[in-house]
């Protein structure tokens, strides 16, 4: 399966709905929307993984550039996971120390309304 | 013994395609369900690494994965053309003899330059039963094996 990719911003968090698989050929679309995103001023950006296939470390990275970015505006990138076969790869990584991962879309609004 | 060879062009869209096969032969070779998508994690990031590493050093030069069932195992080797003389200089031995290493060793030894490569090898020592990477001036070759069935595919 390809990526598909689209996003829309509730209440100052912009919510990236993923789907299909993140690997070396897809990631780059993936990285360029969220520079694009960020370019644009959205600097709290929740990626839904629910509907991901496949991660590997090329996705990996392209998350973690993106983390970088928005933390270079005070911003944050959280995720929303609960697929095993994608959280092992976070958990291999270490990854899982340093986004956030939410269950639901809902439970990261909640969050991330408690934080602002 | 039975292999199955593939050859595929360094091209990202190649990697899907490599993997499908791969997790392809493994179910047919018997491994457990539950273990299928470590195979195709796993040669997932060896392909992603190899075609980087061709992109960047002979990007007309094809990759080569040979799967087969040896002895109650499916093993997956992983070749590339792209030169690791740095590792290979690494990882050589008093002697001047080229070793297998164990994959989670050289990934936290690799410069911070490779670090995305390293990355990758890293996780494929955490997913694999058994890994070792052979870095030489002509390429790197990675192979990994899992545990299947004794019937293996030449039978299937």
């Amino acid at each position: 399966m390809d990526l598909k990719l689209d996003h829309h911003t509730e209440d100052r968090l912009t919510i990236v709905e993923v789907e299909g698989e993140i690997d070396v050929y897809t990631a780059p679309r993936l990285r360029e929307l969220l520079i694009d995103l960020v370019n644009k001023g959205n600097f709290h950006l929740l990626v839904n993984m629910e509907k991901v296939d496949f991660l590997d470390s090329t996705g990996l990275g392209v998350l973690v550039g993106g983390l970088k970015r928005v933390r270079a505006h005070d911003g944050s990138l959280e995720l929303v996971c609960t697929q095993e076969r994608i959280l092992k790869i976070f958990r291999i990584t270490g990854l899982t120390k340093v986004f956030g991962i939410y269950a639901s879309v809902e439970e990261a609004k909640e969050a991330h309304g408690r934080d602002k | 013994m039975a292999t199955v060879e593939l050859t595929f062009s360094a091209l990202p869209a190649h990697v899907r395609t490599a993997r499908l096969v791969a997790t392809a032969i493994a179910r047919r070779t018997g491994v457990a369900e539950e273990l299928l998508d470590e195979v195709r994690l796993a040669v997932g990031e060896a392909c992603s690494r190899a075609v980087e590493a061709h992109r960047v050093h002979c990007p007309g030069e094809p990759i080569r994965i040979e799967l087969c069932d040896e002895s109650g195992r499916f093993e997956v080797t992983v070749t590339d053309s792209a030169p690791s003389d740095d590792l290979e200089q690494a990882y050589m031995e008093e002697d001047g003899a080229p070793t297998p290493v164990n994959g989670t060793a050289l990934a936290s030894l690799l410069p911070a330059d490779t670090l995305m490569s390293g990355f990758g090898i890293a996780v494929i020592a955490a997913l694999a039963d058994d890994v070792e990477v052979y870095p030489s001036a002509k390429g790197l070759r990675i192979r990994m094996s899992w545990p299947a069935a004794t019937t293996g595919f030449a039978t299937a």
